[in-house]
């Protein structure tokens, strides 16, 4: 029987990355002010977990506007839920082994 | 926290993150009461202005029905206002306290479903009032009320949508037994916002806690 602990996804290990997902999973799309506030971070950190997230490929960002002022939106890939299913599964796992 | 509630402290996170993205949930249990309060109070007004009216015109009940309807306006503009104000009060202390922007995304999802159902509503009532339908003004404003409530209450905490369920079931009940509005607009807008915010209070508020 493998370890249930290797399923766990390494992306999640970061409370910023974990909040970003867990809020992309219920919302359609999400700005990054709207996001800050939810996760309680800084520009910088949320803007360095979110560039990494889109570099795997489980964040997608759409530049839009508002009037003139730009409005950059974020929203989960299939491939991200996918991996975020996989790692709420592999918890369950452990909760369950734990028992 | 040791490492056999790591998983378990990681799924709670996950659950948190998701309520605090969808739901308004800094709600307070004291805008409930101070609203209640201010719509009884605001009966009891017009119960007054209604009784006063009556004892200066004396057999002649259809003079000056305008003068009546005025201050009758006048009391539902300052109740309405005096609970709007006096709610928003507390929604605000509350939002500070959790650290949850006042007007944000969750706060606004909310507004606009509230909204929907008010205005129309508003509109309804407001032609049942120039057509002279009086009688069923009053449960008319429960029942949109109510559907406003029942509406914004999965982006919110869950007791609003029984708060709006037992607005619909006050208002439907007065739909038949017209002519008691005030009665009703008493349970209503009053008891039952009270019972409510006593409810919400006591289940998220009284030890300064949430979740």
């Amino acid at each position: 029987m493998n370890n249930p602990i290797e399923n766990l996804n390494k992306t999640f290990d970061s409370r910023v990355r974990l909040g970003i997902m867990s809020t992309l999973m219920v919302n359609d799309e999400i700005n990054f002010n709207d996001l800050k506030q939810l996760i309680d971070v800084t520009d910088g950190n949320l803007a360095s977990h979110i560039r990494s997230l889109e570099e795997i490929g489980y964040v997608k960002v759409n530049k839009g506007f508002v009037g003139r002022k730009t409005n950059t939106t974020y929203a989960v890939t299939k491939a991200g839920e996918k991996a975020f299913q996989q790692h709420l599964g592999a918890l369950e796992k452990i909760i369950k082994t734990m028992k | 926290m040791n490492e056999q509630d790591q998983p378990l402290q990681e799924l709670r996170q996950i659950k948190k993150m998701m309520e605090r993205s969808t739901k308004f949930s800094s709600l307070s249990g004291l805008s409930g009461i101070a609203a209640g309060t201010c719509a009884l109070v605001g009966i009891w007004f017009v119960v007054q202005a209604i009784a006063k009216w009556k004892q200066n015109h004396i057999g002649n009940l259809n003079a000056d029905r305008d003068e009546l309807a005025t201050q009758l306006l006048l009391i539902a503009i300052a109740t309405f206002a005096a609970a709007a104000v006096t709610s928003f009060i507390f929604i605000y202390r509350r939002c500070k306290k959790l650290g949850i922007p006042v007007l944000g995304m969750s706060s606004g999802r909310v507004i606009i479903n509230v909204a929907i159902p008010l205005f129309v509503g508003s509109l309804f009532v407001f032609r049942l009032a120039t057509s002279g339908t009086y009688e069923l003004i009053a449960p008319a404003c429960l029942i949109f009320y109510g559907l406003a409530l029942v509406n914004a209450s999965k982006y919110t905490l869950d007791e609003i949508r029984y708060l709006g369920f037992t607005e619909l079931v006050i208002g439907i009940i007065n739909l038949w037994i017209l002519g008691y509005g005030l009665i009703f607009w008493g349970i209503g807008f009053g008891l039952a916002h009270i019972i409510y915010g006593i409810i919400i209070w006591w289940k998220y508020e009284k030890n300064g806690i949430y979740e």
